[in-house]
């Protein structure tokens, strides 16, 4: 595949590698925004070949863990009422508060795993008979798909469709973070396909905001490498700027297409983010004009509400505060056959990445 | 005698699995003409058949959706199966049963189809089928066809298998290129599909396992074929029972380009995919070279790789070098892979 040998070449990458350690002279903390960037570190074991004084923090994008456990809780409340809940496959052995929707199927819920919001549309037409929710989470990068799945919907006259939606943002989790007192980040990493769709250009602001560089990366060993390089040559030369290492896919207006697609269905609302709270302005809630694909308003669930689980830090794991193996109960009480939190069984969770790939 | 699959019926019904007169005539039309052989041919509740080795025994069944795929189909898979299981044992098979559970209203076209496919690939394994079972279930208990075979071989007179004759320095030796079976059937799953041309490596592999034998005896430690949970899985479970570390390197896994970009866009990880024509082979540093070089000339071996070794250093633990130099350990596959987000 082109652009995938490209970006996985050792020479390079070690070429790369070298260079930081020569520019490094000070101590700093770089995070990453997406829980596919955290993957592509540890699996590659990037880590361990930084610098010591290079350290990075992992951040919040990782969609599946900062849906709120409600959320969960309201989809399996509705596979239990008979409705066919359509998933992307890491939801589904995500905990609710008690059990997953994994669970929940094997009890006879009529769970499917799909790939594509739009295929949910297919199967809420060949079954007239039964209502389709699609559990439509992620951040930007999702968001025009499950938007799309709605007009495909309204234009197909399917009446029997509905989105249970948890879309969050990026821009606003970044700044609850820096907001935070106990914040040490000194650059980001900002999510390359989040900004494939909303292009660079919101990012802007919050490099002028906080003074601090942020540097698009993709997810392949050579773009971390070269992200990571980017952010400290800013650090080390006292630059703040908004730079674009992705920029074979990520342009600074993005997919205006794309955006389109999510004005039309979705509006900025406050959401809840799991083990965060609640930020406002921080995510994508359906217009009026679609409140009949939405399943919140559609389905008696708004009632469903319940507590986290108060062994689980996730929350810290996804604000950086701490690391999976600085959690007590890190691969004992909590484990992927057994989960606390979402962040341990998610492909992109923190907790997950560190317990099947860290040799730390 | 017509001609095969004569049954009168265009679906298996429940009654195909009474016992009676319409069991006698399936039975007779389809699976008797086409496997006779002298043991099955007695037509006796069992069949007598006489050892004079240590014999190894496996027995497996097959559930698989769809039944049918690029590269085999349900009846090829229950016969390469059990086949590998047996000579993963040191073991030429030579026996196997099979038994099949049919959910009523399979074609009996699509029937037939399969248990041609079983005796193509027993013909070509070197197995005779000598005893059986056939029951209908209905609609909705069953998914179209469920087989178990159970094979039955003679113990290799120069095999000495066993995980506890690893030592450091052991070579792990693979036979072709992983995760291959796993994304032929993910690419035809339901709600998944996607164009490829990526066949199922099912397969027997007893004739190369033989050889091996043959020439190289208890130079052979182990054999072992990482069918579900995949190679990862197979390499975690191995370096447990023995309390040693594996070391692996990611750019010597036999991995095709296609099958890597299918597992990329579908976020799984080739390690955890199921293989079913593959098998490693745990060898004394030694014959390396001569392993090599008999495996990569035999048709079932020609993309054989050395891919790691046994290590005292962190016992218990694979640890793959990544095609950057990072290390990363490889733990075992927890329930299912599922397909990710973005």
């Amino acid at each position: 595949m082109k652009y995938l040998a490209e970006y996985r070449n050792l020479e390079e990458t070690k070429k790369v590698l070298n260079e930081i350690h020569k520019i490094t002279k000070h101590e700093w903390n770089i995070m990453e925004i997406c829980g596919g960037q955290t993957h592509g570190l540890v699996k590659n074991g990037i880590l361990e070949l930084l610098p010591e004084k290079v350290r990075m923090i992992h951040g919040p994008g990782c969609p599946v863990c900062v849906t709120p456990l409600n959320l969960i809780d309201k989809a399996i409340d509705l596979l239990e009422k008979g409705v066919i809940v359509c998933s992307f496959g890491d939801m589904i052995r995500v905990p609710g508060s008690k059990k997953s929707l994994l669970e929940a199927k094997a009890l006879g819920g009529d769970l499917r795993i799909l790939y594509s919001p739009l295929e949910a549309v297919t199967i809420a037409k060949e079954n007239p008979e039964k209502e389709v929710v699609f559990f439509a989470v992620g951040f930007e990068t999702t968001a025009p798909a499950n938007a799309l799945s709605v007009l495909h919907a309204e234009k197909e006259g399917v009446a029997n469709y509905s989105i249970l939606a948890s879309h969050v943002l990026v821009p606003p989790a970044m700044e609850a973070i820096l907001d935070d007192e106990f914040c040490t980040i000194d650059a980001f990493l900002g999510a390359g396909h989040v900004c494939a769709i909303m292009g660079t250009e919101e990012y802007e602001p919050l490099v002028k905001k906080y003074k601090i560089p942020i540097v698009v990366t993709g997810f392949e060993p050579l773009d971390l490498v070269q992200g990571i390089y980017m952010a400290v040559k800013q650090l080390e030369e006292n630059r703040v700027e908004l730079e674009n290492q992705y920029s074979r896919i990520v342009t600074k207006e993005g997919n205006i297409a794309a955006k389109n697609v999510i004005n039309q269905v979705f509006e900025i609302g406050t959401r809840e983010w799991r083990g965060i709270g609640e930020i406002p302005n921080s995510g994508y809630v359906i217009k009026a004009k679609y409140k009949k694909y939405d399943a919140e308003a559609k389905f008696d669930i708004s009632h469903i509400k319940v507590l986290e689980n108060s062994e689980c830090i996730a929350g810290e794991i996804l604000r950086g505060i701490k690391k999976p193996i600085e959690c007590a109960q890190f691969g004992k009480a909590c484990n992927p056959t057994n989960p606390l939190g979402a962040p341990m069984v998610s492909s992109e969770g923190a907790c997950a990445a560190y317990y099947h790939f860290s040799i730390i | 005698m017509g001609k095969i699959g004569d049954i009168g019926f265009e679906t298996i019904h429940l009654g195909h699995g009474s016992g009676g007169e319409l069991t006698r005539k399936l039975l007779d039309s389809i699976i008797f003409k086409t496997f006779s052989n002298s043991f099955l041919d007695q037509k006796h509740d069992g069949s007598i058949v006489e050892f004079d080795k240590k014999i190894a025994i496996s027995t497996d069944s097959f559930v698989i959706t769809p039944i049918f795929f690029k590269g085999g189909n349900i009846g090829s898979l229950a016969v390469h199966g059990t086949v590998n299981d047996v000579a993963m044992c040191g073991a030429i098979p030579k026996y196997l049963s099979l038994a099949f559970i049919i959910e009523e209203g399979l074609k009996v076209s699509d029937f037939i189809k399969i248990v041609q496919s079983i005796k193509k690939a027993a013909d070509e394994s070197g197995v005779l089928i000598i005893t059986g079972d056939t029951k209908v279930v209905e609609r909705g208990k069953g998914d179209q066809i469920f087989i178990n075979t159970t094979g039955f071989g003679e113990m290799h007179p120069k095999a000495n298998i066993s995980v506890n004759n690893i030592k450091e320095g052991d070579k792990i030796v693979i036979n072709g290129n992983i995760a291959q079976h796993g994304m032929a059937i993910m690419s035809e799953r339901e709600g998944l599909e996607f164009e490829s041309t990526i066949e199922s490596d099912s397969t027997n592999l007893n004739y190369l396992v033989a050889d091996l034998l043959d020439k190289f005896g208890d130079k052979i430690k182990m054999f072992r074929d990482p069918t579900r949970g995949g190679l990862g899985t197979v390499l975690y479970e191995i370096a447990n029972d023995i309390s040693k570390g594996v070391t692996l390197k990611e750019i010597n896994i036999p991995l095709e380009k296609q099958v890597s970009a299918a597992c990329e866009m579908l976020g799984l990880d080739p390690l955890y995919v199921a293989n079913e024509g593959i098998f490693i082979v745990v060898i004394d540093p030694d014959i390396e070279d001569e392993v090599l070089k008999l495996m990569r000339n035999h048709q079932k071996g020609k993309n054989t790789a050395v891919i790691g070794e046994f290590t005292n250093e962190h016992p218990n633990k694979v640890v793959m070098e990544s095609l950057i130099g990072g290390k990363r350990i490889v733990s075992p596959l927890m329930g299912e892979q599922l397909p990710r987000i973005c």
